[in-house]
């Protein structure tokens, strides 16, 4: 009202004083319709540019799926589901998908239980608080591509600093990067360091809710911190926990910038092929212009998605207070 | 009892002094490395103090890619998707959290569904749509798609249906008040503080993003992630000039997020419980 009424009075003073009942009408009207349409206004950019940027890709990638498509041509030939059945027969395929289920649980597994861990450390009165809280989330402000640069580093076969403190202990040098499991357990490390604080967080702001008087009543019965974490903390936040694995998880199947940089920036991942991924596998092929049988891994791997979030909700929800 | 509670305590300042070592660690190596030149790199018990090359490392990262093009299209992208975000989560919020009307929880639920959705998967027709709206290479391409996000409109939800007194807006009703009059003087001032956590944290991300940038940028005109990627990739033992490029490229974010860390980390966990 304050925008429109002005307008409106503006606009008529020169109107005879009749008009008067059909303007407190119309304000009337206008007043209804601020109140009943506003809201949608209010809420529909973001609709709409997830419409148009989000669901309306995604959708199409379905299309392209069923295409011999590249960008190299305008006639793009419907070829049915034969980019599918190619998929399924291809070696490289499957190899990235064990790929990206062996860097996913080596990433997040070890990962939420630290971060459940150091949440429970963190939920208690500390000097310092604040300061470990930021430390925490410090490797989380970084850039995937600085702490690739920077771990690629760190893991360097021959000058790097962690063989070099493995040197200590009798271990000989380490390729990283070449082996397998080597390769997946280096970019594990840079997956959990990256986002094993900021889960911390999320863990302990679910804590913080948890009622005090339980754990009173746990320590007056003689329970130690870890039957507290156990067996009070972490039923209570079992909502938190499914959300994080769940999260983590859709993030873990659509690991990218760690390899293909691990990889100094080829679509492979490694020369053998050792750490691509399902989403450096659908780069490779965006790279190579085929477009089609990229968005035929897309749904492939969006059905991966799917049934494995499914999974680990029923899993996270069934353990109840068996975890950890 | 208090002997083991003693013990207990200090083992828990010990692990989590030993974690924050090594969240800082690599940022600091990264310092280290920046700071030398390659042959000191190349020594074997590796140098653990900073040297004195940073000023050469700095100008040769700045001849080798457009880096200085490069920030300022950064600060573009991520400033003005942080300032847009920020307005329209507190619309939408406002509206979510304030407003009757008709499938709002339907509407709000829609939304926080959006979220599980991997938009990964839909890259290469957003790639073709780019071509068809001729925005490769250019940095409508990040900005337009991350205009508003289902976080930031359920964060915004979140803060506005506790911060926000329904009494305040009603008496702004009485007094004649539009919808977007409560909107602009009622809603802002009291969203403010939530809004500007939203806005740090879009910012960092938006700062951070790489893969998207690199699929639609050139390197003639690249973001900063973009750059770092080319840097890393065409020097492969140049670390040298890879890490200083890193470090420019993340260390103001770093200073910023630890000097407002605490806000932005009450941010995460407030987003967080409702999760």
């Amino acid at each position: 009202m304050a925008t429109r009424a002005p307008d409106n009075l503006a606009a008529t003073p020169s109107l005879p004083p009749v008009r008067h009942r059909p303007r407190a009408y119309r304000r009337h009207l206008v007043h209804r319709l601020d109140v009943k349409v506003s809201p949608y206004a209010y809420v529909a950019p973001f609709f709409l540019l997830f419409c148009a940027f989000g669901l309306f890709p995604l959708a199409y990638t379905a299309w392209v799926s069923l295409h011999e498509w590249t960008l190299l041509s305008d006639v793009h030939e419907f070829v049915g589901l034969d980019n599918f059945v190619t998929l399924l027969g291809d070696d490289y395929f499957w190899n990235a998908t064990f790929n990206t289920l062996s860097i996913g649980v080596l990433s997040t597994v070890p990962q939420l239980l630290l971060a459940i861990w150091l949440a429970h450390l963190l939920n208690r009165p500390l000097r310092t608080q604040t300061l470990f809280r930021v430390t925490l989330l410090l490797p989380n402000v970084t850039s995937v591509v600085a702490v690739v640069v920077i771990f690629s580093q760190l893991f360097g076969r021959d000058y790097g600093l962690i063989n070099w403190v493995l040197s200590w202990f009798g271990v000989g040098v380490i390729d990283w990067n070449a082996g397998t499991a080597t390769s997946h357990v280096a970019i594990s490390v840079m997956i959990m360091w990256r986002w094993t604080g900021y889960n911390a967080l999320i863990f302990l702001a679910a804590m913080q809710a948890v009622p005090r008087e339980l754990y009173e009543a746990a320590t007056i019965d003689g329970a130690g911190g870890m039957t507290q974490l156990r067996k009070i903390t972490v039923p209570v936040i079992r909502p938190t926990i499914i959300f994080v694995v769940i999260t983590s998880t859709i993030g873990a199947m659509q690991i990218l910038a760690e390899p293909l940089l691990f990889g100094t920036y080829s679509p492979t991942g490694g020369p053998d092929r050792q750490y691509q991924t399902l989403s450096l596998f659908i780069y490779e092929n965006f790279v190579k212009l085929d477009f089609g049988y990229a968005s035929a891994v897309s749904w492939m791997m969006f059905l991966f998605i799917v049934v494995i979030a499914a999974v680990n909700y029923l899993l996270t929800r069934r353990t109840r207070g068996n975890l950890t | 009892m208090p002997r083991t509670a003693g013990t207990a305590r200090t083992l828990t300042y010990l692990t989590l002094m030993a974690v924050a070592f090594f969240s800082a660690l690599p940022l600091y190596y990264s310092v280290v490395v920046a700071s030398r030149d390659n042959s000191a790199l190349a020594e074997v018990p590796p140098p653990l103090l900073p040297g004195g090359n940073l000023v050469a490392n700095i100008t040769r990262v700045f001849d080798t890619v457009p880096f200085a093009l490069a920030l300022l299209n950064s600060v573009l992208v991520a400033g003005s998707i942080a300032i847009s975000v920020m307005l329209f989560s507190t619309l939408a919020g406002f509206a979510f959290a304030k407003l009757r009307f008709r499938g709002s929880k339907a509407l709000l639920l829609l939304t926080v569904a959006t979220m599980m959705v991997p938009t990964q998967l839909g890259i290469i027709p957003l790639y073709l749509l780019m071509v068809k709206l001729e925005w490769t290479g250019s940095m409508y391409a990040l900005i337009v798609p991350a205009l508003t996000n289902a976080f930031g409109v359920f964060f915004m939800t979140q803060y506005l249906s506790r911060a926000l007194p329904t009494e305040l807006l009603e008496a702004g009703r009485v007094d004649g008040c539009s919808t977007w009059g409560l909107f602009w003087h009622v809603v802002i001032p009291v969203a403010r503080p939530a809004a500007a956590v939203l806005g740090m944290l879009t910012f960092m991300s938006a700062w951070n993003d790489y893969f998207w940038p690199l699929v639609v940028l050139t390197p003639e005109n690249p973001t900063v992630q973009v750059a770092l990627s080319t840097l890393a990739a065409g020097y492969v033992s140049d670390y040298a000039l890879s890490l200083t490029g890193t470090a420019l490229g993340t260390l103001p974010l770093v200073i910023v997020f630890a000097l407002l860390g605490k806000q932005v980390i009450g941010g995460i966990m407030q987003g967080a419980v409702k999760g």
